[in-house]
């Protein structure tokens, strides 16, 4: 403060510092991520040929594929996601229409957001509490409630938000018309946030559909090719747990394989979603 | 659109019918909303009953003692506990200077044209599967940093010194500190794009009249905007530590799968969630599992008040 050039000087070395530290930091971030893609694709691309989609999990040793891993993975979050999108966009409903700011309104509204970061293991404690230990046996159903209970407070939540989103008028002007409530909701509400709804739903699937934790004692694995989901269900992530940590070569390729699969459907969803998200905001 | 179905329709009268179906349509809605409430109890209750035999067996031995031993029966939490708070704690450390310079770069630094594409490659890494995390870093990660960083590390402590002590354990890559930048990497696109949100609802005319007044960037985010967002970013901090305290997967893999207080930096160690992922499917006897779902509920109370101040602290205004 006393010399007048010295202050100036800290003052931009503090702050090319701070800049420079801004744009490392973002570098590192943007690494990390093409580390981790490079990776993928570097391992999973190379187990990746028709057999991984024709063939289920194999003993060590034989060809195999993850057939029986995909389609269990697929039925378990297509019942999980029919469940969620349910009670989810049920409740978001109520809480943006019904409930608004009574105080019933605020605790759930509180208690989903915990939900919505609650750690995805203890969802699977709790289903093999309620559904797996009282029926003696694991069962893909009880990983699809698992998966179920993970998605339905993210659809909650966006659903709520989009629907607050619209004009009090939009209502009005569709009660004027001697429109019931529901079928204002159904009909002019929810059309109208439909992009938003949708956004929240691929969210939430993108979700589940990595999930592990939860479903190693729920589903748990199955090495055939099973439809009935109240038997052991195999699934994609429970099999790339398991394959991974194995000592075997052929098991780590179909592992890095699936776990690319995996990946590559996460992050193409996460991309539509924010771009049905782009398209929903200006409306 | 189906839903109407659903609902029990009553019969005419027409002009009471819309007012039957609007209650039916409420009732609903307030069914689901229930719902949820009901599935959050009903987590507490079923940790609290599965994990009791556990509980009343060791009494407050369950949460000082930090021996595991399925073969003498004997099960205490305390080492799982350290390590869950260790490994979250560092991973904070090392996420949250990296996610504040990420959301200032977002909102201040960045090239308009730059902003999307960065915006949504931080999101992507946000997406990355938990297990995919998992089998990088004990592929990838850890190989190289057993290579680069922990061998020179050990070669260079000198013999006796305390540095010796922090750096001890097997050279493989996996254990506690790499667990942290595992964790810290998953949490960091959390972090950020909280922050950048709360950054964003700054109003303008506050910064520009700082800049107004000569204030470099540096001097605005320290002395304008950091203060103005302050609360909501406390908020941020507990999201993301609410999320690497529950992190299982990927900790599962790299941090070595051992009991007890982890012993340095480099050693192995587990966390709640890696133990119960490890055990619980195989777990030996009733005791065994109680004790793991015991584990459970310790875990659950730990992240309840963790997110629950965070949310307390961010209020609604930005979405996480």
């Amino acid at each position: 403060m006393i010399a007048p050039g010295a202050p100036r000087l800290s003052r931009r070395l503090a702050e090319y510092g701070f800049l420079g530290f801004c744009w490392l930091a973002t570098g590192l971030a943007i690494l990390a991520l093409a580390a981790i893609l490079w990776s993928l694709l570097r391992q999973g691309l190379g187990g990746l040929n028709l057999d991984v989609f024709t063939k289920s999990t194999p003993a060590p040793g034989s060809t195999g594929g993850l057939l029986n891993a995909i389609l269990g993975s697929v039925m378990m979050c297509a019942v999980a996601m029919l469940g969620a999108v349910v009670v989810g966009v049920l409740a978001g409903t109520w809480l943006a229409e019904y409930a608004r700011d009574s105080r019933y309104g605020k605790v759930v509204r509180f208690l989903n957001d915990v939900l919505l970061s609650a750690p995805s293991i203890l969802v699977g404690l709790f289903v093999y509490e309620i559904l797996v230990a009282p029926l003696k046996g694991f069962s893909g159903f009880a990983g699809a409630a698992a998966l179920a209970l993970i998605a339905a407070p993210v659809i909650t939540r966006t659903t709520e938000d989009v629907l607050r989103l619209q004009p009090a008028a939009l209502r009005e002007a569709s009660v004027a018309l001697g429109a019931p409530v529901w079928r204002t909701i159904l009909h002019v509400v929810w059309k109208a946030a439909r992009a938003g709804m949708l956004t929240g739903a691929l969210l939430a699937f993108a979700r589940i559909s990595g999930e592990t934790a939860p479903l190693l004692f729920t589903a748990l694995n199955n090495q055939f090719l099973n439809l009935d989901l109240t038997r052991p269900t195999a699934n994609l992530p429970v099999v790339i747990f398991n394959f991974a940590l194995s000592a075997y070569d052929d098991w780590r390729r179909l592992a890095w394989a699936g776990a690319l699969l995996i990946a590559a459907t996460v992050l193409t969803v996460t991309i539509v979603a924010r771009l049905f998200a782009r398209e929903s905001r200006p409306s | 659109m189906t839903l109407a179905a659903d609902a029990p329709a009553p019969a005419p009268p027409r002009s009471a019918r819309g007012a039957a179906l609007d209650r039916a349509f409420e009732a609903l809605c307030f069914g689901a909303a229930t719902f949820l409430l009901a599935a959050l109890g009903g987590l507490v209750v079923s940790l609290v009953i599965g994990g009791w035999p556990a509980l009343s067996t060791f009494g407050v031995r369950f949460f000082v003692s930090a021996e595991w031993n399925p073969v003498t029966e004997v099960y205490g939490s305390a080492g799982a506990m350290v390590g869950t708070l260790v490994t979250s704690a560092l991973a904070l450390a090392l996420a949250l200077p990296l996610a504040l310079g990420v959301a200032i770069f977002l909102v201040e630094l960045c090239p308009t044209p730059l902003r999307r594409p960065i915006g949504t490659a931080v999101e992507l890494l946000a997406g990355i599967p938990s297990i995919v995390y998992g089998m990088w870093g004990l592929f990838v990660f850890a190989p190289w940093f057993a290579k680069h960083v922990q061998i020179p590390l050990m070669t260079a402590a000198a013999p006796g010194s305390l540095w010796e002590k922090v750096t001890a354990g097997v050279p493989n890559g996996a254990g506690i500190f790499s667990a942290s930048v595992i964790l810290a990497i998953m949490i960091l696109p959390f972090i950020a794009a909280t922050l950048r949100e709360l950054l964003l609802t700054i109003p303008p005319q506050v910064r520009e009249s700082a800049y107004g007044l000569g204030s470099t960037t540096f001097e605005v985010i320290r002395k304008v905007s950091l203060p103005y967002v302050r609360t909501g970013a406390i908020g941020a901090i507990m999201l993301g530590l609410g999320r690497a305290l529950g992190e299982t997967m990927a900790v599962t893999f790299i941090i070595g799968n051992a009991h007890g207080f982890p012993s340095s930096l480099f050693a192995s160690g587990s966390t709640i969630a890696s133990t119960i992922a490890n055990e619980f499917a195989e777990a030996t006897g009733e005791l065994h599992t109680a004790s793991l779902i015991a584990l459970g509920l310790v875990l659950f109370v730990i992240t309840f008040v963790v997110l629950a101040l965070a949310r307390l602290l961010i209020g609604r205004q930005a979405h996480a």
